[in-house]
């Protein structure tokens, strides 16, 4: 008894040592293998390893580094010169070292990702590239944006002449982050693919190579950037919404002055992202009942406003979901088994080669298809609150007796301290009274080289 | 305390714990091992788009050569064009675009085929040559010393067959033959 459960063990062993290694479809011996009569040894296969853990850690501590010290010259030294020296050394280190790849703005996929695909284990480095920016902003503003983010700093490089955005234009360009932003976790969540990856228009110059069409966009960026400072920052950067609700709510955020504001005007054309905010007058109280009844008529529109962004949303989701692999693949071999396309393509001779059934393919499309329809209801209605947001700060009016900073567009680049007279005399370069004077200034502010 | 203050403080306290409990349900899935990008050659259709589709000039998806595969032929398809006139290391003769792959006399009748790996450009023709009618032991893969592991491989996206997956940076080379069981083994 006992010797026959012996040899079911060696058998079960036996099996559970062979089969695996069985994979058929490595078994292809067409030609033996030959038995070499003289002393010939087989080469090895050289595999090269991966970049080494130590220097993933690595990027971490320069993260945390930079972080700290762009955080120290922005609010300790108040410095523009610290800051703009590290910028340089994010912009040769994250950019041209590590190639633009690990980075936090892309980050921002791998978690939507991570969160909703549990077979993907996203790595530790990736997880600390999106986390420390935002806890990071939430104490001290945007100092990641100031000099960290390899993407702002090849911008900032190439400011030469920043214009003035209208407040308007701001505005209604400050909605395409958001729309981005959406749609970027939408295809992420989805399997679709990581379209800031995709679509990163200096990626190519870190690397010194891209497609004709990402060099052109990245070229018309930085041009653009020279007379309207970081247009991808402000008008593009998924990362930036997230960075800018949490530079809102931050803690310690930087002042233009280190003491006290007499609106000198100075700093008034110092900052190239519109960022610095004039005083508002008094509220005029007499149209309250209109403004009132204004507020009133908004409110009543939210849930219009939601439903309706919502419900494009839902609709786009024929056409967002033709990026993802599987249903693209689908709508091919729709084409073909209707016979109207003739020809094949890699992706369905591949497919067809594999031998899954047809049915099973369209019934994945079909539930990415369904995962789309909600995603885009959420992302729809996401985009229509914030419009709604932006319409009813457009009709708020908040009295502000002095010069103050949008904290949610301060990038905490440093450019506007040395304009403030009270900066002049911390630095001993003015007397106090000096600065005093300077207050009743009534003349007409030339434009500043930023 | 003004009340603005305090909505304030609210909405502080609400973002922190809002990051701090998005890191940590990525902490309880993540893993401390960073992921590279690696073709499995079982599922590669050899399309050639690996040679043109990488962020790098010169891509990083290599042709590699499992010799305890190799039948070490005369005749060999994935290195010779088919109907080549002549069994030599003629150009006309050589399926390898950029002559690569470097045939050695070893004993009669077997040759050794090494690939040249700076001269490579990934395309597969001689995988593809192979696989048709050799024992299967040419296929692609990612080299790790040249891979720049960008966060959306550029390859992998445009892949027609999917052949492409993240892999941990511990084990990053999906291999055929007696290379496969040493590997996975060490």
């Amino acid at each position: 008894m006992r010797q026959r459960t012996r040899l079911l063990k060696i058998i079960f062993v036996f099996f559970l040592l062979v089969v695996p290694s069985l994979d058929l479809s490595q078994v292809r011996e067409r030609f033996p293998k030959p038995d070499f009569q003289t002393d010939y040894v087989r080469p090895n296969l050289i595999t090269p390893a991966t970049r080494s853990p130590i220097l993933e850690y690595m990027d971490i501590f320069v993260l945390v580094a930079v972080l700290f010290l762009v955080t120290y010259s922005a609010h300790k030294q108040r410095s523009r010169r610290q800051i703009f020296l590290l910028m340089v050394f994010s912009l040769v280190y994250f950019g041209f070292y590590r190639k633009g790849c690990v980075c936090s703005v892309g980050a921002i996929q791998n978690v939507s990702y991570a969160l909703f695909t549990s077979a993907y284990a996203i790595p530790f480095t990736v997880i600390a590239f999106f986390v420390l920016p935002l806890i990071f902003t939430l104490f001290y503003g945007r100092t990641f944006c100031a000099a960290v983010c390899p993407l702002g700093a090849i911008q900032d490089a190439v400011v030469l002449k920043p214009t003035k955005v209208p407040a308007w234009l701001a505005n209604v360009l400050g909605v395409i982050p958001y729309i981005y932003l959406g749609l970027v976790l939408l295809f992420a969540a989805t399997g679709a693919g990581f379209i800031i990856c995709q679509y990163d228009p200096f990626i190519g110059f870190f690397r010194f190579g891209a497609s004709f069409g990402m060099v052109i966009f990245g070229l018309s960026m930085l041009l653009l950037g020279t007379v309207v400072a970081r247009p991808y920052c402000r008008f593009l950067c998924p990362y930036g919404v997230l960075l800018s609700w949490m530079s809102r709510l931050s803690k310690w955020h930087v002042k233009i002055t280190p003491t006290e504001c007499n609106n000198c005007r100075l700093c008034e054309e110092s900052c190239p992202f519109g960022a610095i905010k004039k005083p508002s007058e008094t509220v005029h109280l007499e149209n309250r009942q209109a403004e009132i009844k204004r507020l009133a008529v908004l409110f009543v529109l939210l849930p219009v406003v939601l439903i309706g962004t919502g419900w494009i949303g839902s609709r786009l989701n024929i056409p967002l979901s033709r990026q993802h692999f599987t249903v693209s693949l689908a709508e091919e071999i729709l084409l073909e088994n209707s016979g109207k396309r003739t020809e094949m393509t890699d992706a369905t001779t591949a497919f067809r080669a594999a031998g899954k059934p047809t049915e099973e393919l369209f019934e994945e499309a079909r539930i990415i298809q369904d995962k789309f329809k909600v995603g885009g209801w959420i992302v729809g209605g996401f985009i229509g609150l914030i419009i709604w947001i932006k319409l009813i700060n457009a009709f708020i009016r908040r009295k502000q007796p002095e010069y103050y900073i949008d904290t949610g567009m301060c990038l905490s680049c440093a450019r506007c301290f040395s304009y403030c007279p009270y900066e002049q005399v911390r630095l001993g370069i003015i007397t106090p009274e000096e600065a005093d004077k300077l207050g009743t200034r009534k003349v007409k502010i030339k434009q500043f080289r930023a | 305390m003004n009340r603005r203050n305090f909505i304030r403080t609210g909405f502080q306290a609400f973002a922190g714990l809002t990051i701090g409990g998005i890191a940590g349900l990525l902490f309880s899935r993540s893993s401390s091992e960073e992921m590279v990008w690696q073709l499995d050659p079982n599922l590669c259709v050899q399309c050639e788009k690996c040679s043109v589709n990488c962020v790098l000039p010169n891509s990083a998806v290599k042709c590699v050569h499992s010799y305890s595969m190799c039948g070490y032929c005369d005749l060999c398809s994935g290195y010779l064009q088919p109907g080549a006139k002549a069994r030599d290391t003629g150009a006309e003769s050589q399926l390898c675009p950029s002559g690569a792959i470097k045939r050695t006399f070893i004993e009669d009748p077997y040759f050794q085929y090494t690939i040249d790996e700076d001269l490579c450009i990934g395309c597969g023709k001689c995988v593809k040559g192979c696989d048709s009618f050799g024992n299967g032991s040419l296929y692609l893969q990612v080299r790790h010393d040249r891979c720049l592991n960008c966060n959306q491989c550029s390859i992998a996206r445009l892949c027609p067959s999917r052949a492409w997956k993240r892999v941990p940076a511990s084990q990053p080379y999906i291999l055929r033959g007696d290379e496969s069981k040493r590997y996975l083994e060490s």
